[in-house]
Order: structure tokens, then C-alpha cells, then sequence
């Protein structure tokens, strides 16, 4: 593909960027603005605020989550290019070795999940 | 010119015309009305367009008006630049994402002839092919629409901690917690399908997706891959967190989640996001298991089965009523696989977030790595 085959990739970009400027300028312009202390507060049932939202503290297990997720996503970057040149490499003769070597990664990574798994990595509780 | 005309028009009937209407009827018909014939009530029907009441379709204009027409509320002490981008984020790669979606093959200058033997491949005869019917033929299709789509998880984390509430840090948290987890176990789950289908371009996957087994079967991705599709179908329910899986927007727990703090038209489009989100998965879904545009049987040049061929109407009259017929069958396959999303939404219960996490990494994901595994040692062993 040459550059000029991502002209309606860069139109359709800039058209959907258009629409969400236009549909925010549009609230901006018609909308009423009498702000009042009550209205601008932070939701929060009703009361008051409590604190500062920025400096809550929040459970570790997020992170945990987003440390498994660039794993197995890296994983699945490994994955997708193997899975398509699997035909070419199976056409070639190469399909054990092809699927032998592609076992071996999956089988390491799975045991890094199991591993995760049994150290509680995945518990929510 | 042309290169910069053509795509326009394209966009402005694909994009604009399709996908925001579909999502905002969707709201409408799907959402609001379809909920309300479950729970027993009347739902909208008091908007009216020159009396009548269609069923309560004017309620999206007249809430779009009057959304317009709402104050546009930043909280004090809220980031207000990230706050105003916020839905922005979320909003465009619900679009973007729709560059490379086929809703048809590319059109035939001469005549297109389908060859049974060789695994019904449509060959294009004294002609060439004009890619018509969708945005772009992208040969990283599939890889494109996945990143697109993850750039809403910035969105929604974004809109979180811009908020200054403590509700929508929780629901920006719980959402791209959520979206991230099975967005794995999506990509891993296409694995086995690109193993067969060899391509990560859209057309070409459909275009595969028209030969049969044994001249009667239609060789969809669901037939091939049923655990495949079973686990996109439901990793796609959580990635554009429509119920079961709305526990960013747990009203009972977290208010609204990350759109807790949103107002006027930055709220609509929050809400018609996800709506636009919702007919993309479906349509990503339709296209790699259920075929996409393809119709059982039927081709550009009559009508095979069983290893019978007749055209009716003659060949130049079957080419335009097939291209009619298999976009109808594309834009059909999407509003089933909608339609089936918010039946589910209105049916099944909430999970908890523990449950989602669980379903997410210890059931998602190793099966998906086994479907993954068996489809390999499958295509080695044939």
C-alpha cells in the first residue's frame, strides 16, 4: 500500500474529529451557563465532598490487572503474526516445526498464568 | 478529485449514514422500547411527528435537541481540558474503526464468474475491481480495528480521573480494568481463525468465508471455529461493557461510573459511543464468524447449490440484485447481533466485579489458549 491509499483513513479521522468538535461548540453555544457553587460540586450523594478524589487510594489489584495485561497482550502479539504465516509455514513442510515451537511459548506462558493464579494474582475478593 | 470525493461520499453513507443512525435508533428501538416490552411498560411514546407517534422514534431528535440545549457542567476542580477530550476519545474510534469494515465485495467492472471447484473464489472477468462498499482495503484490517478500538480505554480512564469525583475514578478504574482483561482473551481468541483463514484483511476473510463444505455447508467462521465465537461474542459484550458485563456504570454501587460528571451533548456522546461501540462489535463479529456480507448460496453469478447453478433474472440483472442482497445480508447480520446484545442486556443480571474478573482471566483466557492449541494441533495433523 502507497500513502496515497490512507487518504480516506486521514478524511474519515478528520470527519469524526470535526463532528465531535461541532457537537461539543454546539452545547458550548446553546446551552445556558448560570453556574452556581451547588451545581459545580463533585457528586457525591448529595453531601459535601469528602477529600480529594486524586488522592484516594484505590485496590493494588488494578495494577495487577494492568501487569497481566501487557503480558498476555505481548503474548498475543506473538500469536497473531505465527497464526498467519501458519499456512505458508505448513505449505512448506515447516508445520511441526512450526506448531512445535509455537506449543513451547503457549506452554510457558500458561504456566506463567497458572503461577499467577496460584499465588493469588487473580483473586478479587 | 475522485480519490478524495469517492471516500467522502463513502464515509458520509457509511459512517453518518449507517452507523450513527443505527446506533441512535438502536438506542431508541432497541434500548428504550425493547426494555420496556420486557418490563411490562409503555416506554416513549409521547414525542410526535406530525401526530404520530412512530413507535417513538422522534425521541432521539427531541433528545438530541434537548440534550443541545442543556448546560455543560465541568465540575469545579476538574481537569478541564481533559474532561472536554475525554468523550472525544471515546467517541472517535468508535468511527475509525468502521474504515475497515466491507459491507460488500469490491464491484466488477466486467463479469464476475464463481468457481465451485476451486473453493467458490469469485474471479472478475474482463474488468477489474473498484472498491465501492467499504471505507478502505486495509491488509492489517483486523490489527487496525483492534487498536482503534483499544484507544477508548484512554477515554474512559481519562473521563475518570479528569472528573474530580471519587464515582468516576472508581468507574474509569472498573472499565479499563475490564476492557483491558478481555481484550486478551479477544485477540487470543481470533488466533485459530487466522490460523485458517490466513489474512487479517476483512474482504479477503469474507470473501473465504463463501466456499462450502461439501457444496451445502456454509464455511463461516462459526462453523469452523464455534468455541472461537462463543468467546469473542462474550469477550466483545465486555469490551463495549454492555450488560451482563455494565459494572462501570453499576448504578446501585458507583452512580454512573465515569460519566457520572457528564452533561449535556459530551454525555450524549458518551452514550452514543457506546451504542456505536455496541454495532461495531457487532459487525466485527458478523464479518470474521457469520460471514459478513456473504449470503448461503447465494454468488455474483446465480445461484449455487448442491453443486447446481442456475442465475435467474439473467447475469447483468443477478449481479445488481445480488450486490442488494448481500449488503442486506451484512446490514441484517449486524441488527440481529445488536438486537441480540440488548435482548441480553434486558434479560440476564449484573455480575459482580469479582465474577467479571474471574470469567475474564480463569475461564476467557484458558480456553481461549486451548481453542488456540487444538485448532493447531487440528491443522497440523489434516
Amino acid at each position: 500500500m502507497v500513502l496515497a491509499d490512507y487518504i480516506p483513513l486521514i478524511l474519515l479521522t478528520l470527519m469524526a474529529f470535526g463532528v465531535v468538535v461541532v457537537i461539543i461548540s454546539l452545547a458550548q453555544f446553546f446551552g445556558p451557563k448560570n453556574p452556581t457553587p451547588e451545581k459545580m460540586m463533585p457528586y457525591e450523594s448529595g453531601s459535601n465532598p469528602i477529600g480529594e478524589p486524586h488522592g484516594m487510594r484505590f485496590s493494588v489489584k488494578f495494577y495487577m490487572v494492568a501487569i497481566s495485561f501487557i503480558l498476555f497482550d505481548l503474548e498475543t502479539i506473538f500469536v497473531i503474526p505465527w497464526a498467519m504465516s501458519w499456512q505458508d509455514s505448513n505449505a512448506l513442510g515447516h508445520g511441526f516445526y512450526s506448531f512445535s515451537v509455537m506449543a513451547i511459548f503457549l506452554t510457558i506462558l500458561t504456566i506463567g498464568l497458572v503461577y499467577e493464579w496460584s499465588q493469588g494474582g487473580l483473586e478479587w475478593d | 478529485m475522485a480519490e478524495v470525493l469517492i471516500p467522502i461520499i463513502k464515509i458520509s453513507v457509511i459512517v453518518f449514514g449507517f452507523v450513527m443512525a443505527v446506533a441512535s435508533l438502536m438506542t431508541l428501538l432497541g434500548d428504550r422500547k425493547q426494555s420496556a416490552k420486557i418490563q411490562n411498560r409503555i416506554g416513549p411514546n409521547q414525542a410526535k411527528f406530525f401526530g404520530f407517534s412512530l413507535m417513538g422514534i422522534p425521541h432521539f431528535i427531541a433528545d438530541g435537541i434537548k440534550m443541545i440545549l442543556k448546560e455543560n457542567i465541568t465540575p469545579a476542580g476538574s481537569n478541564k481540558f481533559l474532561h472536554t477530550i475525554a468523550p472525544g476519545l471515546v467517541f472517535m474510534p468508535a468511527l475509525i474503526g468502521w474504515a475497515v469494515v466491507p459491507f460488500m465485495d469490491f464491484y466488477c467492472t466486467g463479469t464476475v464468474q464463481t468457481l465451485p471447484d476451486q473453493n467458490y473464489t469469485e474471479i472478475c472477468v474482463g474488468g477489474e475491481w473498484k472498491n465501492y462498499f467499504s471505507i478502505m482495503h486495509m491488509n492489517s484490517g483486523l490489527l487496525f480495528a483492534f487498536a482503534i478500538a483499544a484507544i477508548s480505554v484512554y477515554g474512559a480512564a481519562i473521563a475518570g480521573w479528569a472528573s474530580n469525583s471519587k464515582f468516576s475514578l472508581l468507574g474509569g478504574l472498573r472499565s479499563s480494568a475490564q476492557m483491558i482483561s478481555y481484550e486478551v482473551s479477544m485477540a487470543l481468541s481470533l488466533g485459530g481463525v487466522l490460523m485458517i483463514y490466513g489474512t487479517l484483511n476483512l474482504n479477503e476473510m469474507v470473501r473465504m468465508q463463501g466456499n462450502m463444505f461439501g457444496d451445502w455447508l456454509p464455511m463461516w467462521g462459526i462453523v469452523v471455529q464455534p468455541l472461537a465465537f462463543f468467546l469473542f461474542f462474550l469477550a466483545g459484550l465486555a469490551e463495549t461493557k454492555r450488560a451482563p458485563f455494565d459494572l462501570p456504570e453499576d448504578e446501585p454501587v458507583i452512580v454512573a461510573g465515569y460519566i457520572t460528571e457528564y452533561s449535556s451533548m459530551k454525555f450524549a456522546m458518551m452514550q452514543l459511543a457506546e451504542y456505536a461501540a455496541t454495532v461495531f462489535i457487532a459487525a466485527l463479529i458478523a464479518v470474521i464468524f457469520l460471514g459478513g456480507w456473504q449470503m448461503p448460496y447465494v454468488y455474483a453469478d446465480g445461484i449455487h447449490f448442491l453443486g447446481n447453478h442456475w442465475t435467474p433474472f439473467g447475469e447483468e440483472a443477478w449481479y445488481w440484485i445480488s450486490i442488494f442482497l448481500r449488503i442486506g445480508a451484512m446490514v441484517f447480520k449486524i441488527l440481529f447481533l445488536v438486537w441480540l446484545q440488548f435482548m441480553m442486556r434486558w434479560t440476564l443480571p449484573r455480575f459482580r466485579y469479582d465474577q467479571v474478573m474471574t470469567l475474564g482471566w480463569k475461564i476467557l483466557l484458558p480456553l481461549s489458549i486451548a481453542n488456540l492449541f487444538v485448532t493447531a494441533f487440528i491443522l497440523m495433523i489434516l
